[in-house]
């Protein structure tokens, strides 16, 4: 095991025993005992008041990582030309990161766009571009080995893409490929201050904890990170950059994307991007019981969600589902009506900033994670908080 | 056709809770269950078996008791099984799974390798896209839907964020999948006594001819620095009063933060 206890320092204090989130620490004869369950966390290690438990990982990480890899990239996503969101995003964050490490910011944009400007006023000192037809939709193949080239001939010391259905797709092949480390659905980046390399923060066990990842020893450090969490940079107008058009690679043709249903009532639910979201569980109490629902987030300019209690119900479609099973959404602000908070849900909704929760049950457990409750009936609230809104109160 | 199955042993998530005393995981108790995607995967399997002919095979990476999952598997039918099991595999990271699970598959052999889209301890969904590219098979993430399956082709639907795309997969190849694509079978009597009975194979890395520096712990690029709990939500308020009090309460409130 990498995990040790050095049995002459251990008193048996049990501080270690709270402090393991895997229940694999056990007192015998008055000394810790690491079990099979230990799953290598390092929790542990600084709990432990008489600095008796080794973290032996730390003697394997100390090969010399490559020097001569530098500068942070971000992949640019765009949708049928337009870029994402996310894309600024990560370039927010990139800029911040580059300041540290005193390094620049390049972005990497496959497909057409009309918007390859934007991304340089976003803050990216350079872009590469792939300006082809056959880069437009995700070829996960097609889109790895691109990537992988730009990598070999350049060099970066750290790599981000969005958490989007495009980034955690296509990625992992990229890390495969180089070998090199991959950490998906970061919500935290920083840059370690001893060792330079980058802290990426990610919830685990559907949210209950939350894990700093690293990856010492492998260059380009890569992550995927959740839109809608990072904070955009500043907007410079006159900020120019440089635009390396790259030459598209031929498609290996092994996936081939025959029709894309951009269903109209599946794009106007775009959870993920919604900055309002106004959720109805059970106590919504049926189909037509969602109809205010959607009116209040059409008043707000936002959508709505469902747990699945409701989606098991029928009255409203999968593809509004919020939750372990269906979409993990993070809106400025989100309004949970009648439901209730079970785990699986509150894992899909808990980063949004503001959460107001309606329920009757004061004892519900989506209380616990509420910046404002309402203990009431939904089918009065929502009706008077639409009046209200519509006859201005407070403005 | 050879479908290889990729399952996984998982604590039961939604009943891992944070102690609000201790802000520790409350950890007594919590079940071990198959990987909730996983069991969509296995149906999926199955039923492109019960039209092509050929044989479903589940395969897993874990400690000696993930056998549990892989006799779960052969109680809704699945035909065979591998546990690839040995101390070194160990503390691996997606890139070391992957790795590992390639070595292995390679050696079973096969036509289309199914996984769940993400197992919900990590949530990382990078094992299945990772493992096809150390086989050098395409894949296709998120599948819904599969239209139809040929010796040579799969038909499928891909649910991205802002829409869903009809996809042509040639074989062999990986798919990953998603929740909406199925309702899973649940174990038949005859399923039950076949998992009781079944003797598992156990594979070692010296089995599947893996290399040390890749799998395990030593073979992960990435580690696991620290883990803590999440940080607390910042203020929290009942808002009392009548519904109409409540309102616009509320309203103010949000407003005073910006939100309308």
């Amino acid at each position: 095991m990498f995990i040790k206890i050095e049995i002459e320092k251990c008193t048996g204090c049990g501080s270690c025993i709270n402090a393991c989130p895997f229940g694999a620490i056990e007192i015998k004869d008055y000394k810790a005992f690491i079990t099979e369950a230990c799953t290598l966390c390092g929790a542990c290690i600084e709990s432990c008041p008489e600095a008796a438990i080794i973290d032996e990982r730390q003697k394997i990480q100390q090969k010399e990582k490559g020097k001569e890899y530098s500068g942070v990239w971000i992949f640019a996503e765009q949708s049928n030309g337009k870029i994402a969101s996310v894309s600024y995003e990560l370039l927010g964050v990139g800029r911040k990161l580059a300041a540290e490490l005193n390094s620049e910011v390049s972005a990497v944009l496959f497909g057409p766009s009309d918007e390859v400007e934007e991304l340089i006023k976003w803050g990216a000192d350079k872009v590469y571009h792939v300006n082809s037809e056959e880069y437009r939709f995700l070829d996960d193949e097609l889109y790895a080995e691109t990537l992988i080239n730009l990598i070999n001939e350049h060099k970066p010391e750290i790599l981000l893409a969005g958490a989007t259905s495009v980034g955690r797709s296509f990625i992992p092949r990229v890390a495969a490929r180089l070998r090199v480390g991959l950490t998906a659905d970061c919500t935290g980046l920083e840059i370690d201050k001893e060792t330079g390399n980058l802290l990426q923060i990610r919830p685990a066990f559907g949210g209950n904890i939350m894990a700093t990842i690293v990856s010492p020893t492998s260059r380009p450090q890569i992550a995927t990170v959740r839109p809608r969490v990072m904070k955009r940079g500043e907007y410079l107008p006159e900020k120019t950059g440089q635009i390396i058009l790259v030459p598209p690679l031929k498609p290996k043709g092994r996936v081939r994307i025959l029709q894309r249903i951009e269903d109209v009532s599946f794009c106007k639910i775009n959870l993920q991007d919604a900055k309002v979201i106004v959720s109805g569980g059970r106590g919504v109490g049926s189909a037509e019981g969602f109809k205010m629902l959607w009116e209040l987030a059409s008043l707000l300019g936002g959508t709505v969600g469902a747990s699945r209690a409701a989606v098991d119900e029928g009255w409203i479609p999968y593809a509004h589902q919020v939750g372990q099973t269906g979409k993990t959404v993070s809106p400025k602000l989100y309004i949970a009506c009648g439901i209730s908070g079970a785990v699986q849900h509150l894992v899909g909704m808990q980063s949004s900033d503001i959460i107001v929760a309606i329920n009757k049950d004061p004892n519900a457990p989506i209380f616990n994670i509420a910046t404002y409750g309402i203990v009431g009936d939904l089918k009065v609230i929502v009706p008077l908080l639409i009046k209200k809104l519509k006859e201005g109160v407070g403005e | 056709m050879k479908i290889i199955v990729c399952v996984k042993q998982v604590p039961h998530v939604s009943e891992v809770k944070i102690d609000p005393k201790t802000n520790t995981l409350i950890r007594e108790g919590i079940p071990s269950i198959m990987n909730p995607y996983d069991l969509h995967a296995i149906e999926a399997g199955l039923q492109i078996r019960e039209k092509m002919g050929g044989k479903v095979i589940a395969i897993t990476m874990g400690p000696p008791q993930a056998e549990e999952v892989l006799r779960e598997a052969i109680s809704m039918g699945v035909d065979e099984t591998v546990l690839l099991t040995d101390r070194r595999f160990a503390g691996a990271d997606t890139w070391a799974t992957a790795y590992t699970l390639s070595k292995a598959i390679r050696k079973i052999g096969f036509d289309l390798i199914i996984c769940g889209k993400q197992a919900i301890d990590g949530d990382t969904a990078q094992v299945g896209p990772e493992l096809a590219e150390f086989l050098d098979i395409p894949h296709v993430s998120y599948v819904r839907k599969i239209e139809s399956v040929s010796d040579s082709e799969l038909i499928v639907e891909r649910l991205m964020d802002d829409c869903y795309e009809k996809i042509a997969l040639s074989l062999p190849g990986l798919i990953t999948v998603v929740k909406e694509l199925n309702t899973p079978r649940p174990p038949s009597i005859r399923g039950k006594i076949a998992a009781k009975k079944a003797v598992i194979p156990r594979w070692n890395m010296e089995d599947i001819e893996a290399e040390e520096e890749n799998v395990g712990l030593k073979g992960s690029p990435t580690m696991v620095k620290n883990i803590f709990a999440p940080p607390p939500r910042g203020e929290r308020m009942f808002i009392e009063g009548t519904p109409e009090q409540q309102v616009e309460t509320l309203i103010k409130e949000l407003r005073r933060l910006g939100c309308l």
